[in-house]
C-alpha cells in the first residue's frame, strides 16, 4: 500500500485505499438487490451491509428479455433517501456515462455488471477515472486481475444471476481460489509466464502470489438463494455475499433476508445455519444452468 | 503483564482480518470473537470498522450485546474504529431507531458525518500521545464526535471535528489505522491493555 506523504494537509478523496477500504468494511456481510425504497428498508431491517438499487432483479430481466440498462435516477435517489446503509447501483459494461450519472447521484459503489446488457463488447469502463469505487464480476483469476488493472476496488464471482442456482458461483469462486493457490507455488520464472497466460501485468500477478489473495475484497454473487448457499460461498472463501433475486423472489423476503445475514456471519456453524433455514417459506423457483442456452448466460458477458 | 495480552476482534462483520494483522504486528495475541464464551477468554477487545447497524443487529441476535456491555462496564480495554466508535458512544445521531450501542465513552457520535463514499478521504492526523509524526487517517463514510463529556479526552481532531477520543480504558477513532500498515495506534492500544494488566 502507498503511504501518504505527511506534509499533506488537505484531504485526498477517491484514493485506491479509500475505495478498497470501503469494501473491507462490507466483509462478512450481505448486499441485497432491491428495486424500491420499501424493499431497501426490509433489507436494512434484516441487517444488510448495503443494498444494490436496480430496476428489475436479474430473474425478471431474464424473464422480460430486451435491453437491461441503468436504473431511473429517481428510483436510486429514493432508495438513497430511504436507508442509511451504503447504496450501490449497476452500470452496463463499458457504459462509462451511466457510471458518471451514478457517481453524480452519490451512490457508494458502482457495479459494472454483466447482468445488464453490455454497451461495449471490447472495453470495460476506465474505473480509475472515478471517485466512486467499482465492483466487477469475474469467472476466473485473469478476469479478476484485468478488472483490478482497470480500477475495480472489489471483485465478485459472476455466478449465473437470476437463476437461484449456486452452481456457477461455486465454479467461479473455486476457479479463482485454485488459480491463486497455484500461483503461490510458482517461482519468478513461472510467474512471468503465468502473467502472460492470465493476460494481467506481472507486478499484479506477483502481488497476488505473495499475498495468497486478491489485493481487493472478493465477494460471491449469482445464484445464492438460501442461508446454506451463503454459508457455502463463505466456506469456499468468499468474504461476503451478494444476494439478488433470491430474497425478493421468495415467499417471505424479510425472514429470508435476516436468515441469510445470520448464516453469512456464522457460516461455519451448522447449528446456526440449520436454525436460520427453518420455516422460510418458498425459495425462488430457480433455473437449471445446464439447460440454459449459451446466449442467455450472463457470465459470458465481459472478458 | 509479561506475556503478550490476548486481544479479541469482534468478528460479527467488518474488517476483522486487518485488525488481527495490526494487533499481531503490535505484539499482541489476536483472535476473532463472535460468541460470549470467546469474549470471556480475551483481555481486551477491538471493535472493527464495518456497518454499525448490521453489527448492532447481530450483537443482539447472537446474545453478545449484554456480555459486551458487562465487560466494558467492568473495565475491559476496548478500541473501536469507525463503526466501532459508534458502538462505543453513549449516544448516537443519524443512526437507526433500533440501533444499540455498548456505550463506554461519554460522547455523542454522528454516524456518516463526513458524508457518503464519494467524500471518503485520507489525511494526516496529529494524534496526542503517539510519536513519530502524524498518523495516516483513512476516513470511510466516517463518523465524527459531536461532543464529549468531562471524563473523555480528545486525542485528535480534523477540520475542527473530534476524530479520536479516550476515556479510561476505552479508545475510539473515526478513521481506520488497520488499513494503513502503520500500527502505532494499535501499539498505543496494546500499551493501554498492558497498563491494566
Amino acid at each position: 500500500m502507498s503511504t501518504l506523504p505527511t506534509t499533506t494537509q488537505s484531504p485526498e478523496t477517491g484514493t485506491a485505499r479509500v475505495k478498497r477500504g470501503m469494501a473491507e468494511q462490507l466483509k462478512g456481510g450481505v448486499i441485497m438487490d432491491v428495486v424500491n425504497a420499501e424493499q431497501a428498508k426490509i433489507a436494512e431491517d434484516a441487517g444488510a451491509v448495503a443494498v444494490m438499487a436496480l430496476e428489475r432483479v436479474p430473474a425478471d430481466i431474464r424473464k422480460d428479455g430486451g435491453v437491461a440498462r441503468m436504473s431511473d435516477p429517481n428510483m436510486i435517489e429514493e432508495i438513497i433517501g430511504a436507508v442509511s446503509i451504503p447504496v450501490m447501483a449497476k452500470s452496463r459494461i463499458g457504459h462509462f456515462v451511466e457510471a458518471q450519472v451514478l457517481q453524480s447521484l452519490g451512490v457508494d459503489y458502482i457495479d459494472e455488471s454483466e447482468v445488464l446488457t453490455p454497451a461495449d463488447e471490447i472495453n470495460h469502463s476506465d474505473k480509475w477515472a472515478f471517485t466512486t469505487p467499482f465492483v466487477c464480476g469475474a469467472t476466473n483469476l485473469g478476469e479478476a486481475l484485468r478488472r483490478i488493472v482497470e480500477g475495480a476496488a472489489m471483485i465478485r464471482s459472476k455466478g449465473e444471476a437470476g437463476t437461484g442456482n449456486v452452481v456457477e458461483a461455486v465454479r467461479h469462486l473455486r476457479q479463482i481460489k485454485n488459480e491463486i493457490a497455484k500461483l503461490r507455488g510458482f517461482d519468478n520464472n513461472e510467474l512471468f509466464a503465468a502473467a502472460k497466460e492470465l493476460r494481467a501485468p506481472y507486478e499484479l500477478v506477483k502481488e497476488v502470489a505473495e499475498l495468497g489473495k486478491l489485493p481487493v475484497v472478493l465477494f460471491s454473487a449469482g445464484g445464492v438463494a438460501t442461508p446454506a448457499d451463503a454459508a457455502l460461498m463463505r466456506q469456499l472463501g468468499a468474504e461476503g455475499v451478494f444476494v439478488g433475486s433470491g430474497i425478493f423472489k421468495s415467499g417471505d423476503p424479510a425472514k429470508r433476508a435476516a436468515a441469510i445475514v445470520k448464516a453469512t456471519t456464522f457460516y461455519d456453524d451448522p447449528k446456526v445455519i440449520a436454525d436460520a433455514s427453518r420455516n422460510l417459506g418458498e425459495a425462488m423457483v430457480g433455473i437449471n444452468c445446464d439447460t440454459l442456452p449459451e446466449s442467455e448466460r450472463y457470465a459470458n458477458r465481459g472478458w | 503483564m509479561n506475556n503478550p495480552p490476548v486481544i479479541g476482534v469482534l468478528a460479527l462483520q467488518g474488517d476483522v482480518r486487518e485488525h488481527l494483522i495490526a494487533l499481531a504486528s503490535a505484539d499482541a495475541v489476536a483472535r476473532p470473537v463472535r460468541r460470549p464464551e470467546e469474549l470471556a477468554e480475551v483481555d481486551a477487545l477491538v471493535i472493527p470498522g464495518g456497518e454499525s447497524t448490521t453489527m448492532s443487529k447481530l450483537a443482539v441476535l447472537f446474545g453478545m450485546l449484554e456480555p459486551l456491555r458487562e465487560r466494558v462496564r467492568a473495565g475491559m480495554p476496548v478500541y473501536g474504529t469507525c463503526a466501532g466508535m459508534i458502538m462505543l458512544a453513549d449516544k448516537i445521531l443519524d443512526g437507526r431507531e433500533d440501533q444499540e450501542t455498548l456505550g463506554g465513552i461519554d460522547m455523542i457520535v454522528r454516524r456518516n458525518a463526513f458524508g457518503r463514499q464519494n467524500e471518503s478521504f485520507e489525511a494526516a492526523i496529529e494524534f496526542a500521545g503517539i510519536e513519530g509524526g502524524p498518523v495516516e487517517g483513512v476516513f470511510i463514510r466516517a463518523p465524527w464526535v459531536e461532543s464529549v463529556g468531562a471524563a473523555a479526552e480528545v486525542l485528535a481532531t480534523y477540520d475542527g471535528h473530534t476524530v479520536a477520543v479516550r476515556q479510561g480504558n476505552v479508545l475510539a477513532t473515526s478513521f481506520h489505522p488497520e488499513l494503513t500498515g502503520d500500527d502505532r495506534v494499535h501499539a498505543y492500544f496494546v500499551d493501554m491493555v498492558r497498563a491494566t494488566g
